[in-house]
């Protein structure tokens, strides 16, 4: 083999992984790669803000399950990434962030640009490594790949000195087996234990009320099928959280869609009756649980996770599985299949009163046709995209909005960052979805408070000519903490009022995107429809909605679900509903 | 509408809060301890002793750690470490027999033979022994398990400690006792 530059063997180690898209900016430290990748074979996007290159890596990898790449320069350019990283780190994305570090020789001298890249993100990666040797550098790079895609996947973190860059090495690629020998102490366990699968089956066929709550782990996996094989199979109803929604398609019987804070009555009624829960690669989230000691206070808990660490972290778990969902949940079906049960009868009651829960209170809100309600502006996306596109969605109202407003039905549709609640993640996972499936249509439900978080990259959007469509949610508010100000602080609204704010109209005219807007209930689907005719560029929607809608139900934070408020009764004031079993 | 359900409460499994012993090995790389020590920051567990050496196969560190949670932290501590990547075994060797030892530096004021005296008859009932002495103190070594080391301390403390230096506790688990565990 001919010597190589580092920057090369960078390159190598990318196409090896086959890599076809990386996103990032670049400077000083990292100018060697971005030399190398200026004639390599793989598309090199130019982002105008870190944090966005690092959520479109995060959102091309959620849409296709392929490891996102990200690359910044030393100093700010790797500290932007932080947000990005804690993002995908806190919803399991395999990322791969390639940052530039100061020549070896001036680490730790205060350099120009200089930060102690390995230590900022400890906490929010997988892993992360510093080259300190050429030699190491392409097995590093390849263990970091192999890391963020297998076990739990997240985002792993490769901090190259420039000086290593630009060294030269007679190298060999380093093969899979290299990489497993270079991590002794890591070996993700897949198959489940078969005892504690039995047992498993046991609970379930023994089961009254049981429920599948099933999150982001069943999407990683890829076990849509097995979820949906299971619950037919045994005829139970199945709650998703944020992260999986979609994974269970939303318009099945079986469906009682999300669970927890903003869950359904139906959902939250179901759990908390519940004699058996069945966590298929959910992590208990406070979010979910609300009080943990009296969540699903009368079930058994099978958890299936590859994680063991998400294991009887939150709740106490009777029957803990560690494994592959998908590989769990199969070895599940075979063995509930050994010993059928009549379940179609084992479940009648129970469903019976499901149904009743859904038709008591169904999700829905107060349709007028004075005003725009956000939750119209998301039934009329769902109508316009015949309920097929991608959405992703920043945080705050409009995200609780779009995750339950919008039927998902295959799992990687709803992109939202769940764990962290990044303001400013939709928009720009959007644009990575989009490089990741160029034939879909991609929507970014956004706040016009988390848009204006990484607007700048709506030039990127026009530059490549992504149409994605960005529908902002317009209220002129934080909505979220303008709505807990308005339940639990007495209607303070203090700093959330954004009525000051850029024409988005003509901000997407200045970048050379479409800019629309929607101020009545009517403008809505035309300004939809005129959007789904623009292929070439980006638009951007500016739907100017009710300013102080909520998002219903809620259950306050730290609360049980016994006190889910349902419909608020007048302003400032709230009607707390509380469940009867 | 408020009709209110009866509370329910999930029955939670009790639990006591103890000191664990918790032996970690490692691979050796730049940044391990500092991985190590910032997950217990992180996630608000309190270290009360870390030590950390080199050990007899290449590139492996151990690393023994005391801390003190209910079954509940502890089980959290102990998968926490696992999940970390360098992380080659993690064993809480507490409930397990082993033989614990701290080595510690002390440095007494030892200025009147009175208190000579009664130091030396302490360090003679503790197989202590005198490293340093100047014409105000004495400087002693002493070895043995964190019950012992303390119990010694509060004996010197009456004549006023002037510093002291604790390697944290080291701890292997008894061979002997092997096969007396596996039964």
């Amino acid at each position: 083999m001919p010597k190589k530059r580092g920057a090369d063997i960078v390159i190598d180690v990318l196409l090896e992984e086959n890599v076809e898209i990386v996103f990032g900016l670049p400077g000083g430290a990292i100018m060697e790669v971005y030399d190398a990748l200026y004639k390599a074979p793989l598309k090199n996007i130019l982002a105008r803000h870190e944090q966005a290159a690092a959520h479109m890596a995060d959102g091309y990898a959620r849409s296709t399950g392929k490891v996102g790449v990200v690359m910044a320069t030393s100093g700010p350019g790797a500290t932007n990434l932080v947000t990005g990283l804690a993002t995908a780190y806190m919803d399991s994305v395999p990322m791969v962030a390639i940052t530039g570090q100061v020549p070896t020789h001036y680490i730790g001298t205060d350099a120009f640009q200089e930060a102690d890249v390995v230590g900022i993100t400890r906490p929010i990666t997988k892993h992360n490594f510093l080259v300190t040797d050429i030699k190491d550098l392409a097995l590093i790079l390849r263990e970091a790949f192999y890391l963020a895609r297998t076990g739990r996947p997240g985002p792993v973190l490769v901090d190259i000195p420039k000086d290593i860059t630009q060294k030269e090495y007679d190298y060999k690629m380093p093969t899979e087996k290299d990489v497993i020998d270079a991590l002794p102490g890591y070996r993700p366990h897949y198959e489940g234990n078969p005892v504690q699968i039995k047992k498993a089956a046991e609970l379930i066929r023994k089961a009254k009320r049981p429920v599948l709550y099933v999150g982001g782990g069943a999407v990683i996996s890829g076990a849509a099928e097995q979820v949906r094989k299971l619950a037919e199979l045994t005829r139970i109803p199945v709650t998703t959280t944020n992260m999986a929604k979609g994974v269970f398609d939303e318009t099945h019987p079986l469906a009682l869609h999300m669970l927890g804070m903003h869950g359904t009555y139906y959902a939250n009624m179901a759990v908390y009756n519940s004699d058996l829960l069945i966590a298929v690669g959910a992590r208990f989230d406070d979010r979910v649980t609300g009080k943990i000691d009296e969540f699903a206070p009368e079930a058994k808990i099978i958890h299936i996770d590859i994680d063991p660490a998400s294991i009887s972290k939150n709740i106490h778990v009777d029957v803990p599985i560690v494994g592959d969902v998908k590989i769990v949940l199969e070895k599940l079906l075979k063995e509930l299949e050994k010993k059928p049960v009549e379940w179609v009868k084992a479940r009648e009651s129970w469903l019976k009163q499901i149904e009743k829960w859904k038709e008591k209170h169904p999700l829905t809100y107060q349709k007028t046709d004075k005003i725009i309600k956000p939750q119209y502006v998301i039934e009329e996306i769902y109508n316009v995209t015949k309920g097929e596109a991608i959405i992703s969605a920043g945080v705050g109202q409009h995200q609780m909005w779009a995750a339950m407003f919008y039927k998902y039905k295959y799992p990687r549709q709803f992109l939202n960052s769940g764990g962290l609640g990044t303001m400013g993640y939709g928009f720009p996972a959007a644009v990575g979805a989009k490089f990741g499936n160029p034939d879909k249509t991609v929507f970014a439900i956004e706040g016009d408070g988390s848009f204006v978080m990484n607007m700048q990259d709506v030039i990127t959007a026009v530059q490549y000519r992504i149409p994605v469509k960005i529908a902002i949610i317009n209220n002129e508010f934080l909505g979220m903490v303008r709505q807990w100000q308005q339940f639990f602080y007495d209607s303070r609204y203090s700093s959330v009022c954004l009525a000051v704010h850029p024409d988005f109209v003509k901000l997407a005219e200045s970048m050379g995107a479409v800019g629309l807007r929607a101020t009545k209930p009517d403008e809505v689907k035309p300004v939809l429809e005129k959007a789904m005719e623009i292929n070439d560029r980006p638009v951007i929607m500016d739907f100017v909605v009710d300013r102080e809608e909520n998002v219903l139900p809620m259950v306050p934070a730290g609360k049980s679900y016994r006190e889910m408020i349902l419909t608020p009764k007048q302003k400032g004031e709230a009607e707390t509903m509380y469940l009867v079993g | 509408m408020s009709e209110i359900a009866p509370l329910k409460v999930r029955p939670q499994p009790k639990t006591e809060v103890k000191k664990h012993i918790i032996v970690v090995r490692v691979q050796h790389n730049f940044g391990v301890l500092t991985r190590i020590t910032s997950l217990f920051a992180g996630r608000g567990y309190n270290i009360e002793s870390l030590t950390v050496g080199k050990t007899h196969e290449p590139n492996v560190a151990r690393i023994t750690i005391v801390v003190e949670g209910d079954e509940r932290i502890i089980e959290q501590i102990i998968k926490q470490l696992r999940k970390l990547i360098e992380t080659l075994r993690v064993r809480d060797i507490t409930e397990v027999p082993h033989i614990e030892r701290e080595l510690v530096l002390i440095k007494v004021y030892a200025g009147e033979d009175k208190a000579r005296d009664e130091i030396m008859r302490l360090i003679s009932i503790f197989r202590a022994k005198v490293v340093d002495v100047s014409p105000d103190t004495y400087t002693i070594e002493v070895t043995g398990d964190s019950d012992k080391i303390d119990a010694f301390i509060e004996l010197l403390r009456p004549f006023g400690l002037k510093d002291i230096a604790r390697t944290g506790t080291l701890a292997l688990t008894r061979e002997s006792a092997k096969n007396l565990v596996q039964e």
